[in-house]
Order: C-alpha cells, then sequence, then structure tokens
C-alpha cells in the first residue's frame, strides 16, 4: 500500500507554512467566541462542513487534474471531455484527456474565498507547501502550478498528493484534517487548552468530517468529467470571511490568518 | 568607524554576495537582549555601503518592523514581518517556508546584497535553520544572568558569532563578564564571541566587521 507520501503530507512537522496560520480561531479568540474545548468543537463542525467541504473538493479536483497530461497534446484537438463518469477518481485518466486549465480551477477556488485575507493566506500556504513537494515529490502537475502565480493551498495539496502517490479521496481528507489540525493547534496555543481534550476533539471533528471528505471527492469528480469547476461546492459563512478580514487588520496577530 | 581585521576567527569562507545572491544572516536570542537593536545598528552602519533588507519574526507581527520604520533605519518596503504562529523556533528552524517567501519577495524587489532575519525572541533552544541563512548571530546580555554561556544550547554553542550585549550593565546585575567570556569560549570551540553595548557604542564597530569580514561583494 503506498500510503508513505499520505502520512507524510498528513504530518503537520512537514514545512508547509501551516503553523503559522490557526484557520480562523485566533480571531474568534480574541473576541472571546472560542473559550474552550467544547466552543471548538462546535467552531469545528460549521467550519468542515463549510470551508473543509470547498477545500477538500478543491484538493481532490487537483488530484484527479495532476495525472490529466502536463503538455499540450501534439494534435490541437477540441476541449475534449474525460468519457469517466464514476467518481473513482484515483484511476489513471484516460488518453486525450486535455492539460489542465489550472488558472480556470484556481480562480474557481478564489470566487469560493470572499475573504481577501483568507485568499492571500490560502496562496501563502500553497506556495509555502509547494517548496516542499517540489523537492520531495518531482511531478509534473508539480511543474505545471510552479509555473503559474501563487496557486490556492488546496490544489498544491490536492497536486501534491497525486504526486506523493495518494488518490483523490486522500487528498480531500488531508485539506479536511489540516484544516482540523491546524485550528486544534491554535487553540492549543492560544487558550492554554488540554491537549489531550483538544485530541478528542479533532478526532471526534474528523470523524464526522468524513461524510465532507466523501461528499467532496464526489463533487470534485463530477465537476472534473464535466471540464465545470462550477459544480465544485460553494459552502461557507459570513462570520469567517468577516473575522478574516478584520484579522488581516489588526495590529496584534500572532497567527497570519 | 569600522575595523579592519576579523575579530575572533571563524569556519567559513567569506560568502560571495552578489545580484541574485544575498548573505543571509539570522539574527536570534532571548526576549529583551537586544536582537532589534542590533539589527537597526547593523541597518545603520551598513545602509551606505550595502544593499539591506529585513525580515523579522517577532510574536507580535508588525512591532519589530514598526520599530525599525520608526528609527527610520530602513525604508518600508525594505522590510517583511512574518508571523510565526506562538511558535517563532519553528518559523526559524523546522519551517522556515514562509521566512523563505519573505527573503524572495524582499530579494525580487531589491536584489539586496544582505538579508537579516530577525527571529522572535526565544529561549536558549532556539536556532536558524541553514536551510534559511548563510550565518547565524546569537545574542544574550549581561542582565539575562553571568551562566547563560556556560548553559549552552544550539545558539549560544553553534552560532557563528555570540553577542553578548549590554556589557555596561553588568556592575549593576552582578554579573561576572571573565566569567562569561571563559564559558563562551569553552562551549563555542573557538567560533568568535563580542562584548558590545548596543547603548555606549551604538555603532557596534566589532560586529560590523565581523559581518564585513564574512561578505565579499561581487561585481554584477
Amino acid at each position: 500500500m503506498a500510503i508513505s507520501g499520505l502520512l507524510l503530507l498528513a504530518d503537520s512537522r512537514l514545512p508547509s507554512g501551516g503553523h503559522g496560520h490557526s484557520f480562523g480561531v485566533e480571531a474568534l479568540v480574541d473576541r472571546g467566541l472560542v473559550t474552550d474545548a467544547d466552543d471548538l468543537a462546535v467552531f469545528l463542525d460549521g467550519r468542515v462542513r463549510t470551508a473543509g467541504r470547498v477545500t477538500a473538493a478543491a484538493a481532490a479536483t487537483a488530484c484527479v487534474l495532476a495525472a490529466f497530461p502536463s503538455v499540450a497534446p501534439a494534435r490541437n484537438s477540441a476541449p475534449q471531455r474525460s468519457s469517466r463518469a464514476s467518481s473513482n477518481s484515483d484511476s489513471v485518466p484516460n488518453r486525450g484527456q486535455r492539460r489542465p486549465d489550472w488558472a480556470r480551477w484556481d480562480a474557481a477556488v478564489s470566487a469560493r474565498t470572499p475573504s481577501a485575507a483568507l485568499r492571500v493566506a490560502s496562496r501563502a500556504q500553497g506556495a509555502a507547501l509547494l517548496r516542499t513537494v517540489t523537492l520531495a515529490w518531482p511531478h509534473p502537475a508539480v511543474d505545471a502550478i510552479q509555473a503559474l502565480p501563487r496557486v490556492h493551498h488546496p490544489l498544491v495539496l490536492g497536486v501534491a498528493a497525486a504526486a506523493a502517490g495518494a488518490d483523490a479521496e486522500q487528498a480531500a481528507a488531508l485539506a479536511v484534517h489540516h484544516l482540523i489540525g491546524g485550528a486544534c493547534t491554535a487553540a492549543v496555543r492560544l487558550l492554554g487548552l488540554d491537549p489531550l481534550r483538544v485530541a478528542a476533539v479533532a478526532a471526534a471533528a474528523g470523524r464526522a468530517g468524513e461524510t465532507v471528505v466523501g461528499d467532496a471527492a464526489a463533487a470534485a469528480s463530477r465537476a472534473v468529467t464535466l471540464d465545470d469547476p462550477t459544480l465544485l461546492p460553494t459552502d461557507g459563512g459570513p462570520l469567517a470571511e468577516v473575522l478574516a478580514e478584520l484579522h488581516g487588520r489588526s495590529e496584534v496577530a500572532l497567527f497570519a490568518s | 568607524m569600522h575595523r579592519d581585521e576579523l575579530v575572533g576567527s571563524h569556519t567559513h569562507a567569506p560568502i560571495a554576495a552578489g545580484p541574485g545572491r544575498a548573505l543571509r544572516v539570522g539574527i536570534g536570542g532571548p526576549v529583551g537582549s537586544g536582537k532589534t537593536a542590533l539589527v537597526a545598528a547593523l541597518c545603520r552602519e551598513l545602509r551606505e555601503r550595502l544593499s539591506l533588507a529585513v525580515v523579522t519574526n517577532d510574536i507580535y507581527t508588525e512591532e519589530d518592523a514598526e520599530f525599525l520604520r520608526r528609527h527610520g533605519v530602513l525604508p518600508d518596503d525594505r522590510i517583511r514581518a512574518v508571523r510565526t504562529g506562538c511558535c517563532p523556533h519553528t518559523a526559524i528552524r523546522d519551517d522556515i517556508t514562509a521566512n523563505l517567501d519573505a527573503v524572495e519577495q524582499l530579494t525580487a524587489l531589491h536584489d539586496p546584497q544582505l538579508v537579516l532575519v530577525e527571529s522572535g525572541g526565544d529561549n536558549l533552544t532556539a536556532t536558524f535553520s541553514y536551510g534559511l541563512v548563510h550565518l547565524q548571530i546569537f545574542v544574550l546580555d549581561v542582565a539575562g544572568g553571568d551562566k547563560v554561556p556556560r548553559k549552552g544550547g544550539p545558539g549560544v554553542v553553534r552560532s557563528d558569532l555570540l553577542v553578548i550585549n549590554k556589557v555596561d550593565l553588568a556592575p549593576l546585575v552582578g554579573a561576572d563578564l571573565d566569567v562569561m567570556r571563559r564559558d563562551a569560549q569553552r562551549v563555542r570551540e573557538g567560533r568568535p564571541t563580542l562584548f558590545v553595548s548596543l547603548r555606549e557604542q551604538p555603532a557596534v564597530p566589532d560586529v560590523v566587521a565581523w559581518l564585513l569580514g564574512q561578505l565579499v561583494v561581487v561585481a554584477p
């Protein structure tokens, strides 16, 4: 079982810039909206089903697209749709699939991230992860996104997952895993919560998030099959976006987002 | 203002800094030891001779950067602040990606010859990754206690230069500089240590001389 790459990508010790981000927790803590492990669990419940779903779907999408040819086909054929209709996204795609238009999928992630501060944070983490991935898992799709200006984090994560031998559903799971892990770590650091209790919160959030992961991977498969980024999930909530903007402007902030 | 001889011994050949290749120097040390004051001093002394840029990692995001701007040591766009999420040592050692990003952004903008990367205040276990910097300076102060060099830690032991600041306070805090000198010499196995008072001699000529000795500026 090719699992070593997946485990490494899930490991917060892998240099990826994640430690500098609180995934929205610091802004909530600053305002007294998260004060203990129970609050954290409630926050994660909502965030996994919104931002978690969106980023998981983006990561799964990128993982599928990474298997497409990275160079243009010799013959300048018309855009071709994948003949695959199943959600079994880890199979080798058919020949003739066209080179992914990464900028279009990247724009779809931007469109689902209303806060400019969160878009900046996402791109910064994407750039950070890409540094590590470039050395650790060389892959044509890694080169392809490297050629673009600062791609969103979940897309880099999905490409990294593909390059490291993981499949689309695992890529989606990584996105949710890092959301949960980043938020929990930040809460422990900021509030001095009991890390054992927080680990239990993380485990419960992860279990609850498995449905989200499955849905996100299925949505990604549909979007890729029909070559339509608008089919990606659009879940979100205004509070996280507004707080992210306020956090970005605050003078005293320990985390970048 | 600056002396031409090298102070202490050093293990590196001078690093060629030129277009597209800046010498990157990390400046670490405990809270309040004088890291930011040293960065400001180095900027004041070197900005006429070298193209400079600074990355700060203070836990309070803009505070150090603000200090440098307020004192007018460098233009705003030559300073970047990195937020380290309560873990200043992680940002300079285990996961240097945010700092590398900041260095690259400054390099793209200014093509500096020297980039100073100031860590957030930390404890004696902090050290810079050599994936981020070419050389590191660790800053202690005598008020932290004269036993600190003996305690060691990677910054004290292996930094390329150990700077012990606030020697003017030694009599007031009962710190024995001879003890500090002897312990530093012993644990550092010949790597240089400099005693300074940034308050009494803000030009820190010895540190400037050491830094210039590490650097060969190559022509474009």
